[in-house]
């Protein structure tokens, strides 16, 4: 008795198929252990614990599956019972989820993601991203061009906490020093994870925002841009543009990037539920949502490496020219990888169907 | 009274929300959509995980903290400290983006307190893909559905929280603007038939009752008593299937006192004389006979949906 508690649990024969009355009830009996073999598959998979099921279990699914389906299509027209009848529409579905649920992995996707699936999507985006650049490089100019009417503005434009000693009017000393390094790595890490948790907070926000039309989507990106564009004049203004520049490119190449692309998935998404073509307006917007989602993962990918970046290299290399040289290395890399990566060839893509 | 209406509009809510998907072997499955009530529920037990989990997180390493502050000696933060930030950070951010993702795109497609509920997220049948049923559940779905989850959920809970925490009052026009816009995307659900919230209808997903039925016992093998009662052809024909199903609630139940309040409402229908003590043999009976009635019109393809039919 002891031993039976670890034994496998075993499907019990049902009462003897004679004994029932009912024709329909008897057609139930008959089937009953096919069901309940199907039905403990189900909950190993369930369980996500494939290797409690045996081999012979395994070969068997497809046809359980079919044959509790074909069950269920008799017992419509035949049986009036109802609880076999919630039984087996609950068995059913349950199967369903699973013979023809994603039986792709965690790592399968990532392979198919980094070997192709990104870029692809990211140059399906083109349009969208051409339309995102050129709000960004308005939004750097405007920033610029309000500063430089009046300073006032470099106050409103700039978040509070985030200028610290770059202000207008300081001295060009003071600026420099904002520039520089730091010689050791103590407290980098902390930096680096703060970045990135915020920056991608930032790009989220840019890529949900999408959803209604993709005008708060816009309006994010010039803000952001047009802060950028005000620091900048700043700088020029005390004549560093050269080390701002480079202090900026770092990091910047990748992370303005990332917010680069999340913008323009969330205006794909915006432009398809605004200008659906031919397909309903939810066909395209889960459509477009899916082929976004895809860079957007990517994009918390390359905030991970712009947060180190910013937190190690931007604080460890201190000339211009080895940071210049590092941004400039990384804009390169990304855009070799989007524009040369093929299209993987088994990446099923359903939504063009 | 008030029971009964409510049972009633129940029914009718259950009613609006029955769909149907085809399984690729042409099988209409009867899904329902997931009720307002279950996914608030669901997304209530989520948050009390996340907060509950990151207050004990912030705790174990506050103490772990403490600790290693005790014996430091010299200025600036010591290794561990700044392993301990970023471990902080890092969970944190983790339990933002990751724990619905990662529940979702689990076999179960559902999150801890959606399971507790009973529903699960699927993908939205659509014209393009009917053939395949409601079609895979991708990952990229599941990413977009939960990256939308950042505006509809975070953003308003923080949102509230700070306006808690500063007291209780919005500063001015912008705040009341900034809760209205928030409020857009919380109440998104309410106003669609398939209780799609932003997330759903960028992702092509919905939320569906997952319900785990277990097989009941066979009605039909208890005892026969089809011969200590026998009942004509007029007698099984004042009822229809509604009743039946009602009869097998019964049974099932095997309540002695709603079995004597029908067996009593039977036999005035049917015009028998009611005997006393014999409730579920008589019930047990009738249940076959009636079956077994309807059954056979079936196969003939005639059915009767209830009485008054």
């Amino acid at each position: 008795m002891a031993l039976n508690l670890f034994a496998r649990k075993t499907i019990e024969p049902p009462a003897a198929i004679e004994a029932a009355s009912l024709r329909s009830d008897r057609f139930r009996l008959e089937r009953e252990t096919d069901w309940q073999r199907l039905e403990a598959i189900v909950e190993a998979l369930e369980k996500n614990r494939p290797r409690r099921i045996s081999d012979d279990d395994l070969l068997d699914l497809p046809v359980l599956y079919r044959k509790a389906a074909s069950s269920l299509a008799v017992a419509r027209e035949t049986s009036l019972d109802a609880a076999t009848l919630a039984y087996l529409e609950s068995l059913v579905r349950r199967a369903w989820f699973q013979v023809y649920g994603p039986r792709t992995g965690l790592f399968a996707w990532l392979r198919g993601f980094l070997g192709g699936g990104w870029s692809a999507s990211v140059r399906d985006l083109w349009l969208d991203i051409c339309i995102a650049l050129a709000v960004m490089v308005a939004g750097t100019v405007v920033g610029w061009l309000l500063v430089a009417r009046d300073s006032e503005w470099y106050y409103r434009l700039m978040p509070g906490g985030l200028a610290g000693e770059r202000q207008p009017g300081a001295s060009v000393e003071t600026l420099a020093a904002t520039l520089e390094g730091t010689e050791d790595a103590e407290g980098l890490t902390t930096f680096a994870a703060y970045l990135f948790s915020n920056n991608s907070g930032v790009c989220i926000l840019a890529f949900a925002l999408g959803f209604c039309f993709g005008v708060p989507t816009l309006l994010l990106l010039v803000y952001n841009m047009a802060a950028i564009g005000a620091i900048l004049w700043l700088f020029d203004d005390a004549g560093l543009t050269w080390e701002f520049a480079a202090w900026l490119a770092v990091h910047g190449t990748t992370e303005v990037f990332a917010i680069l692309l999340s913008g323009a998935a969330g205006l794909h998404i915006g432009r398809a539920m605004a200008f659906p073509g031919n397909r309903s307006i939810m066909a395209a917007a889960s459509a477009s949502g899916k082929r976004a989602a895809q860079v957007m993962a990517g994009c918390i990918l390359m905030l991970v490496v712009a947060g180190l970046l910013e937190g190690y290299a931007r604080q460890l290399v201190a000339s211009a020219e080895g940071r210049a040289t590092i941004g400039g290395v990384m804009l390169v890399l990304w855009l070799a990888y989007f524009i040369l990566m093929p299209r993987p060839r088994t990446h099923g893509r359903e939504d063009q169907a | 009274m008030s029971a009964e209406k409510s049972g009633r509009r129940y029914q009718a809510s259950l009613a609006s929300r029955r769909r149907e998907m085809v399984t690729p072997e042409g099988l209409a499955l009867p899904v329902t959509v997931a009720g307002r009530g279950a996914r608030a529920g669901a997304l209530l037990l989520d948050m009390i995980i996340l907060f509950g989990g990151a207050f004990v997180v912030l705790l174990v390493l506050v103490a772990f903290g403490e600790g290693l502050a005790g014996n430091r000696s010299g200025e600036g933060q010591s290794p561990a400290e700044e392993l301990a930030t970023v471990a902080l950070i890092m969970a944190f951010w983790l339990a933002r983006y990751g724990y619905f993702l990662f529940f979702e795109l689990g076999p179960r497609g559902a999150t801890p307190g959606k399971r507790l509920m009973g529903i699960r997220v699927a993908a939205r049948p659509s014209a393009s893909n009917a053939d395949a049923g409601g079609g895979r559940l991708t990952a990229e779905a599941v990413i977009a559905r939960n990256l939308l989850r950042d505006i509809e959920v975070f953003l308003p809970t923080f949102y509230l929280l700070g306006m808690l925490a500063s007291g209780g009052q919005a500063d001015g026009v912008m705040g009341w603007a900034a809760f209205v816009w928030l409020m857009v995307f919380l109440l998104f659900p309410l106003f669609n038939k398939d209780r799609l919230r932003g997330g759903d209808l960028v992702a092509g997903t919905w939320v569906i009752e997952a319900s785990r039925v277990r097989l009941a016992q066979a009605m039909s093998i208890a005892p026969n008593h089809g011969r200590d009662y026998r009942f004509g052809d007029a007698e099984l024909r004042v009822y229809g299937e509604h009743e039946l199903q009602v009869l097998e609630g019964v049974l099932r139940q095997d309540n002695p006192e709603a079995m004597r309040e029908v067996m009593l409402a039977i036999c005035r229908k049917i015009g028998w004389e009611p005997g006393a003590g014999h409730e579920r043999e008589f019930l047990e009976a009738f249940y076959s006979a009636l079956r077994a009635h309807l059954e056979r019109g079936m196969r003939f393809g005639q059915r009767k949906a209830d009485k008054h039919s």
